[in-house]
């Protein structure tokens, strides 16, 4: 890690070919339901440069589950601020709130490059038309909107964690919606792509990208099904760090069967769909 | 694997070190999933890519064809296992011995699980399996884990960490249920599955952390950041041993991951493969055509 990297003056520029351009779904900040190990942004700084990923968009963790996320999104933006180069800020912004394009606009003004909502941790149900609206205003403003279907396998989750994952059906309301808003969906397993993906028409599901960290591979070779069934294209890295090992997508890649093939580098979402 | 196929072989995606699994799965004809034969290849290819040497399996019956997965009937765990060893002895993919059978039994059943151990045991399996069929501190599994310990082998035990309410399908215990049976029987070897496999990991860390015949593998889905640190400096890297379970991209991630965490080098190998040649003295390991010892 150069110190460069440290203080954000430059990107990171790899003896290799970078794995990913982006790693779409990372946090700083601290989560609720257990220690999680240096949530800090010069960790992941460090991180992405070992794995080799260009750049991060980051969200603040707590915001899920605060009722207003604008005072996290004032400590997020300030806490990248060092890092600029590597960590974009991911603001989260709650469409069911009086004046949110308020907190959307200051949120952009600051730099962020994409923008988070958790509509199952703020109640916000598939077809829910303050999620068009919001979606909409993204599009607008040429930034995806980045949803978060689980953040912890529903086997351990905290007794007081019990709001559930995202229903693919909110996806596919908002993809239907025809916003124009590129919708990066992150922490979805094999059944919830498929049911998001052969659910919609062929110019829907252009604007939808998936990370693919909660797909199993071999010996069931989840990953490697939809890869033949759906090509590579809708596919970016997302880690979701700090809560899990950032080496899953890595693996996932490297144990693809003979017949399948994905390389690096890893796109921004959408830069491997036609348009 | 021959000398001169050894020296064109790819280095392996874990490294040139061995890595041995010591919970994995198969499936049989008997499974009643028409891929079955798919899936044995999968694993075993994936495994050869990382660099597995030894896959130590097991099957559950029928998983669930003839008789529940986590409850199989006396017929359908006799099958598996002599289908299990049958399929470890006709394997010669690697020149070498590279599955080792685990016998699996219910202790509802329980003259038929003595029967069956003893059975396979002398037919050459290296360590019992025991699933969710009845709680690991339940009268019935005393009789199992003594012929474990008279036998030399180590008992793997399926674990919901921190079970906070009975999930359907299974008697799952935890590590709490898992520490009754090792107080009671310190000289048996048992292995708690899969830390990463669902459940509250940061609880059986609590839980069995003092049993010092008790021990941990790394397998599961769960690839949560701190996991495997928390879970080495509780047990020591001498009680924690790597396996994939289900998942070998998980396991891939972990086998990566502790190298990345800057674990020293003979730690490292104790969790790799180590551990497991002293866990399984019965098993003959082997890798790159020489024989493996602690």
């Amino acid at each position: 890690m150069s110190a460069s990297n440290v203080i954000g003056a430059a990107e990171p520029s790899f003896a290799d070919a970078p794995f990913a351009e982006v790693d779409v779904s990372t946090w700083i900040g601290p989560y609720p339901f257990r220690e999680v190990p240096h949530p800090e942004p010069s960790v992941l700084v460090r991180v992405l440069d070992r794995e080799r990923v260009r750049r991060a968009w980051v969200g603040w963790l707590p915001s899920a589950w605060h009722r207003d996320p604008a005072p996290g999104n004032r400590q997020l933006v300030e806490a990248l601020t060092p890092h600029r180069a590597v960590l974009e800020p991911a603001i989260a912004v709650r469409p069911d709130w009086p004046h949110w394009t308020r907190e959307l606009a200051i949120g952009l003004d600051a730099g962020a490059t994409s923008v988070r909502v958790y509509p199952a941790q703020w109640g916000i149900g598939p077809g829910h038309p303050a999620l068009v609206r919001l979606a909409g205003a993204c599009a607008e403003a040429g930034v995806p909107l980045h949803l978060t279907v689980r953040f912890e396998d529903l086997r351990q989750r905290h007794p007081m964690d019990s709001v559930g994952d995202v229903p693919a059906a909110t996806v596919r309301a908002l993809a239907r919606a025809g916003t124009g808003a590129r919708l990066v969906v992150s922490g979805a397993g094999r059944e919830f792509i498929e049911e998001v993906w052969w659910g919609l028409t062929l110019a829907e599901r252009e604007f939808v990208s998936f990370d693919f960290g909660w797909v199993w591979g071999p010996p069931e070779d989840h990953f490697a099904g939809l890869v033949r069934t759906m090509g590579t294209a809708p596919f970016v890295l997302g880690t979701q760090w700090p809560l899990r090992l950032v080496q899953q997508s890595r693996a996932l890649m490297a144990l693809l069967p003979t017949d399948v093939s994905m390389a690096g580098p890893l796109p921004v979402p959408g830069a491997g769909n036609r348009m | 694997m021959t000398a001169a196929a050894t020296a064109h072989a790819p280095t392996p995606l874990t490294g040139a070190a061995p890595l041995i699994d010591v919970h994995a799965h198969f499936h049989s004809p008997a499974s009643g999933r028409a891929d079955w034969s798919r899936y044995n290849a999968s694993r075993l290819e994936a495994g050869e890519r990382m660099g597995v040497v030894a896959h130590i399996a097991s099957i559950l019956g029928s998983w669930g064809n003839t008789s529940p997965t986590y409850f199989p009937s006396p017929d359908d765990l006799s099958s598996a296992n002599a289908w299990m060893r049958d399929f470890a002895a006709q394997d010669t993919g690697a020149g070498a011995a590279r599955i080792f059978a685990y016998v699996a039994v219910n202790p509802n059943h329980a003259a038929h699980a003595l029967q069956e151990i003893r059975t396979g045991l002398a037919a050459g399996a290296v360590g019992i399996k025991l699933a969710a069929s009845r709680k690991a501190d339940d009268a019935l599994v005393d009789d199992i884990a003594a012929i474990a310990a008279e036998h030399d082998v180590p008992i793997l035990h399926h674990v919901w960490q921190d079970r906070r309410r009975e999930w359907p399908g299974q008697d799952a215990s935890d590590g709490v249920e898992l520490g009754r049976l090792a107080e009671r029987h310190p000289r048996t070897r048992l292995l708690l599955a899969h830390i990463g496999g669902g459940g509250d990991w940061a609880h059986t860390l609590h839980a069995v952390r003092d049993l010092p015949n008790v021990s941990v593998d790394l397998s599961g889905s769960g690839i949560d950041r701190g996991m495997m640190d928390a879970t080495i400096e509780a047990f020591g890297a001498r009680r924690v041993l790597w396996a994939a379970d289900l998942t070998l991209c998980t396991g891939l991630t972990k086998a990566w991951a502790l190298e990345a965490i800057g674990l020293e080098a003979n730690a490292l190998a104790d969790i790799r493969w180590r551990n497991a040649v002293r866990f399984f003295p019965t098993a003959r390991f082997q890798h790159r055509g020489e024989g493996l010892s602690a």
